[in-house]
């Protein structure tokens, strides 16, 4: 109770103090609502058997993506993570391209070559999903540099799991983007486990973020499941960086409702946590309740928008059923640019 | 024309293309005031300054990341891995990012990059430092694979490798640096995929490159002085690999003898012998498709050993020996 309470007296003195407007703050709950229904109908339809490879699926991890988006740039650079859905949809990705490269039609941002893992949106600066754990974080020492060395005011936004931060590269492109003063936002959303592995028994020390001190690097550890508290944090991060101060990593806590992927049956985990996290921290509930309760969404309203995200995701699967495979004769088009 | 060495006609390339495009700048370790492993930077710090001759921590993987994410906005990174045998350490940067990402983003990325990477033995150096490993890298789609040979293939080569929208894999032998050769000042370039016939003749097709050809063309100029005619073909890039030349030559002259440096077992000998044998040339050959290359060991430190586990002057003589005397 003591808890929600504090909530209750915080949350629109931090909104004015935060400067949202309510049509942002809307804006933010109806694309976390985006989101979720994507990772929900992406599930279905791996159900109904359509989906032909893997998936990694966010729902639960809503509020990063959305509060991330919502305090920096449209135009910031962002290097992304396998489990990318959410990051993609709030960074303005199309949704028919992206739920069509997920059922592999030759329409989908890819033309069917990269599948769940490898979307990416080059037209919004969005330079793509990534296979392999860490694979994109040292992307973020070549992107910086390159806008340092353009002399460009937008920033690189470089997303990755708790898993990432203990492969090397990881430790490489902190390390170099911190000696370079690089324009770099080092995000990890640290859902709590890679794959099976709990970050409890992967990492010597905890947070993840604190490894930051080592490369003079500020960093903040914060509570992922609430959107004001990752926007504000991503705003105070992006300030910095954008400011030439050099890069920063945040840690924000969160956690995936779903498995890894669609081989996992969840043995590492007990049915009560995933329960305790749904029903007391969930992200988009949390973030509802508050708008609800302090007058700036109404139930129906909200009820409403729930439901127009659903056609969203509704009429992206209808644009994808009704997009063509791509012809197999062109297999080798994009080995050689 | 100037006779400059492959070094030279190497950093000639880098320093003319850096003051033609701004977008081109060259990473890698101890590239500065050092001049870079083996010197091919020297003097480059001072005339660009550091941001374009960015030395990096000792983090290779990095290096080859950097270069990719430049690359994907718009620069034009030149790599320099300090010996290529550190290419191993940054598989992942090379093999399932650099290379795949114009594919599996759909065309929608390029990633214009060349790395540098000295190859092969002769120096002592022993089995971390010595290795030829193009056909591990020929063998990654995405990626172009070029081995010069001669300071004039370097320079021109190189100048197309820094212009390809590719991610493209430079190998230079060390052994061929201090070599000396006619090279033009100023701009051209040579395309990739035209080999180069080094010499035409009809009794043999020799195909080879970087430091085995240089000791093929001694032999063969030996040989040539006892009535031997054979043909000496460098292929120049790998990957793509004009194999038309090939085929057409071993059409004329019903043998094939491939040398490489690079290991025996899988090494790219193998993909040359099934291009010709695969091909209407099969009809022609009358004696077997021949390999003579590096040895399936690591290469040790003993010269003398050293020099056993690849290909050397009197091994490359003996084997064309036999094979035009029909001794298999």
């Amino acid at each position: 109770m003591a808890k929600t309470k504090k909530t209750e007296e915080i949350f629109p003195a931090r909104v004015e103090r935060l400067g949202l407007a309510s049509e942002k703050l809307v804006d933010a709950y109806r694309t976390m609502c985006k989101i979720r229904q994507f990772e929900y109908m992406a599930d279905k339809l791996y159900a109904m058997g359509k989906v032909h490879g893997t998936m990694h699926l966010s729902a639960g991890q809503e509020a990063v993506a959305v509060g991330l988006s919502l305090a920096v740039h449209n135009d910031d650079y962002f290097i992304n993570h396998h489990r990318g859905h959410g990051h993609f949809i709030s960074k303005g990705a199309d949704i028919n391209l992206m739920m069509a490269e997920f059922l592999g039609k030759d329409t989908g941002y890819c033309h069917g070559r990269g599948g769940s893992m490898h979307i990416a949106d080059f037209t919004s600066n969005n330079l793509g999903a990534n296979g392999i754990v860490g694979g994109g974080i040292p992307h973020s020492v070549g992107v910086g540099l390159a806008l340092q060395m353009q002399k460009r005011s937008e920033i690189c936004i470089t997303v990755f799991g708790d898993g990432a931060s203990n492969e090397g590269v990881f430790h490489e492109a902190l390390n170099m983007a911190a000696l370079w003063t690089l324009p770099v936002l080092y995000v990890c959303e640290n859902n709590k486990y890679g794959m099976s592995m709990d970050i409890e028994r992967a990492a010597a020390k905890l947070p993840i973020a604190q490894r930051a001190e080592g490369y003079g690097m500020p960093w903040r550890y914060i509570d992922g499941n609430d959107l004001l508290e990752v926007y504000e944090t991503m705003a105070w991060a992006e300030e910095h960086v954008r400011s030439g101060k050099g890069p920063v990593l945040v840690e924000t806590q969160t956690y995936r409702y779903f498995g890894h992927s669609k081989s996992d049956r969840n043995l590492y985990r007990s049915k009560d946590e995933i329960e305790e996290w749904r029903t007391t921290r969930d992200p988009i509930m949390r973030f509802r309740g508050q708008l609800v309760e302090h007058g700036f969404l109404t139930t129906a309203r909200a009820d409403e928008v729930d439901q127009e995200a659903l056609q969203v995701i509704e009429a992206a699967v209808a644009f994808s059923d009704a997009s063509p495979e791509p012809d197999p004769s062109t297999v080798m088009e994009y080995v050689y640019a | 024309m100037p006779e400059i060495t492959y070094l030279e006609a190497i950093r000639q390339a880098l320093w003319e293309e850096m003051k033609r495009d701004e977008r081109v700048f060259i990473i890698g370790e101890d590239i500065g005031r050092y001049g870079g492993a083996f010197g091919v930077t020297h003097g480059m710090l001072d005339e660009f300054g550091p941001e374009r001759i960015r030395e990096t921590p000792i983090s290779e993987p990095t290096i080859i990341a950097a270069a990719i994410g430049a690359a994907l906005v718009g620069m034009r990174p030149v790599a320099e891995i300090m010996f290529m045998d550190f290419t191993l350490l940054t598989l992942d940067q090379i093999a399932n990012q650099a290379a795949k990402m114009h594919y599996m983003f759909g065309g929608k990325a390029t990633v214009p990059m060349v790395i540098r990477m000295p190859s092969g033995s002769g120096t002592g150096a022993a089995a971390q430092h010595s290795q030829s490993l193009e056909t591990l890298l020929m063998h990654l789609p995405g990626l172009k694979v070029i081995v010069p040979s001669t300071p004039y293939d370097a320079k021109g080569l190189l100048l197309t490798a820094i212009r390809d929208p590719n991610p493209v894999c430079f190998i230079e032998h060390k052994l061929l640096y201090k070599s000396k050769g006619d090279v033009p000042e100023g701009e051209y370039s040579l395309p990739f995929g035209v080999a180069d016939v080094k010499r035409t003749g009809k009794d043999l097709t020799v195909v080879t490159n970087g430091m085995m050809l240089t000791k093929t063309l001694n032999v063969v100029n030996k040989l040539t002085g006892e009535g031997m005619d054979i043909e000496v073909i460098d292929p120049r890039t790998l990957v793509p690999l004009d194999r038309e030349t090939i085929i057409n030559s071993v059409c004329k002259t019903g043998k094939l003898l491939v040398i490489h440096e690079a290991c025996y077992t899988a090494g790219w000998a193998g993909e040359i012998i099934a291009t010709v044998t695969g091909s209407r040339a099969f009809d022609y050959l009358d004696a077997p498709a021949r390999r003579l290359t590096g040895k399936d060991c690591p290469i040790p430190y003993n010269r003398g050993l050293e020099r056993a586990a690849v290909p050397q002057e009197e091994d490359i003589e003996a084997e064309i020996r036999s094979i035009l005397q029909g001794v298999y």
